[in-house]
């Protein structure tokens, strides 16, 4: 289709593209003005556990495209050389000493009374080692060997008939620190419920005696001194989901 | 005088929208980087620059802000990605990719050019829509956009898209690049600014309105 602005020639021309411009300037500006008046709206209006609440509907919508295309595959696992110790970066909820002989872990179900279990609890299961990247939400990551038992297995064993959950909220002892999980990244087969960090027992600090190593998520879910254990219908709190973080926080 | 079309309607919607969605990409990003920047140029051991000086991020309000910097990062990324879609299948579509990708003259082409910019060749340059500076420099930053978001699935899914994270050499490797790319936009805004605003208002306001002023050529004077 010709364009019959281009056949104006001398003045006309001239004439044409200053209204042009005026248009463009005129339109440029308004969707600027809309544009930046809508950002600002929505930047400084109200927060939803602290970020903008259309934030957390992009949040969520992106989760909810996660967990539907969510699949089982593994996470690459590292040669042993390459394998250090992480750094403690945060000790929400943490004792600074622990006692494995005396340890006990509140269990919740839907169908059943609450139970206690202590550590010689899980020595049945069959246990599982893997030197994984553990990657945290500030950017940094570390390669880790990992001991323990699979969360599968746990769940399995402790929790309620497949189906019967469709979350799992861990916490600390003292419930300082707590997360929510959905069941398809609890049930992966490399989350597990660990005691031992390159080969030795998991120190206090990191953890110890017992606490969650996910991959399918970033470290602030890789609870720590797991006190609590509890397998619901209902989304879990999470500690770093009310400080303006992604609940889902999948990798 | 007359007018000539050069920039069409949808390549200017989609330069213009990019304009607020790579702010809002950086910006985040900044936020994201300073919990852990770990980057910087190294020259046989000794650090010729730290990203970023002390006082950077407090100058422009961006420490303390990761999960703000997340939530607009992983927002705004569908607005950057379906604008890179469009803008790359419209000119497929248009046919205006045969004047924005590189062919067998743009190499010497881009050479005339950074050297008559350099003031060091005298004579004007070849006629046509893009020069072969402007046709490696577009389709190179379209290529940067490509990189930043496979770079940037690397990072986000380095589980779920383990074999994409293992294609960038790994999940620290992948924010490398991904931080190379953004240091790469921000000298891509800097000699692009510099060069419209040479260039003058007659190619900038192409952008704004689509059309340019020619000066006639005898054929159309007799036309």
């Amino acid at each position: 289709m010709p364009d019959p602005r281009t056949h104006l020639v001398g003045p006309a021309a001239e004439a044409e593209i200053r209204r042009l411009t005026r248009r463009s300037l005129l339109v440029g500006g308004v969707a600027t003005a809309v544009g930046a008046g809508a950002l600002a709206a929505l930047r400084y209006g109200p927060d939803e556990a602290g970020i903008p609440w259309f934030l957390r509907r992009v949040l969520e919508g992106n989760e909810r495209l996660a967990r539907a295309t969510f699949s089982n595959r593994l996470a690459p696992e590292f040669p042993r050389a390459r394998a250090a110790i992480p750094r403690v970066n945060g000790r929400y909820g943490m004792a600074e000493t622990t006692d494995s002989a005396s340890w006990t872990i509140t269990l919740v179900r839907p169908d059943r009374h609450d139970a206690v279990l202590t550590l010689p609890a899980l020595y049945g299961l069959p246990r599982s080692e893997m030197i994984t990247e553990l990657k945290c939400v500030e950017g940094w990551s570390e390669v880790v060997a990992w001991g323990g038992v699979r969360f599968s297995d746990f769940a399995a064993k402790f929790g309620p008939a497949p189906g019967q959950f469709d979350y799992v909220a861990l916490a600390t002892p003292d419930g300082g620190y707590y997360v929510g999980l959905d069941a398809a990244s609890a049930l992966h087969p490399q989350t597990l419920l660990c005691d031992t960090l390159n080969g030795e027992p998991l120190p206090a600090e990191h953890g110890g005696p017992l606490r969650l190593v996910i991959p399918v998520k970033y470290g602030v879910k890789n609870i720590k001194q797991i006190g609590r254990i509890e397998f619901t219908r209902k989304r879990p709190a999470d500690y770093w989901a009310e400080r303006g973080y992604d609940w889902y926080l999948g990798l | 005088m007359r007018l000539e079309a050069k920039h069409p309607r949808w390549v200017r919607y989609s330069h213009w929208l990019n304009v607020p969605v790579l702010f809002v990409m950086i910006w985040s990003g900044l936020m994201i980087y300073w919990a852990h920047d770990a980057h910087e140029i190294r020259i046989a051991g000794r650090v010729l620059f730290h990203f970023f000086p002390p006082g950077f991020y407090d100058a422009l309000g961006l420490g303390f802000q990761l999960a703000q910097g997340m939530a607009w990062h992983f927002a705004f990324m569908w607005l950057f990605v379906l604008n890179g879609l469009f803008y790359v299948s419209y000119t497929f579509w248009s046919g205006e990719w045969r004047h924005l990708v590189p062919n067998r003259h743009t190499p010497y082409e881009a050479l005339q050019v950074v050297l008559h910019d350099l003031k060091i060749r005298k004579a004007p340059l070849p006629p046509g829509k893009f020069n072969g500076a402007q046709r490696v420099a577009y389709t190179g930053v379209v290529l940067m956009g490509a990189g930043s978001v496979v770079t940037g699935l690397a990072i986000y899914k380095p589980t779920q898209l383990a074999w994409l994270t293992a294609l960038c050499g790994g999940y620290q490797c992948a924010r490398t690049i991904h931080f190379a790319l953004t240091i790469g936009y921000v000298a891509f805004f800097v000699i692009h600014i510099a060069q419209v605003i040479r260039a003058g208002w007659n190619n900038a306001r192409a952008m704004l309105t689509g059309y340019e002023l020619a000066v006639e050529t005898p054929e159309t004077t007799h036309a």
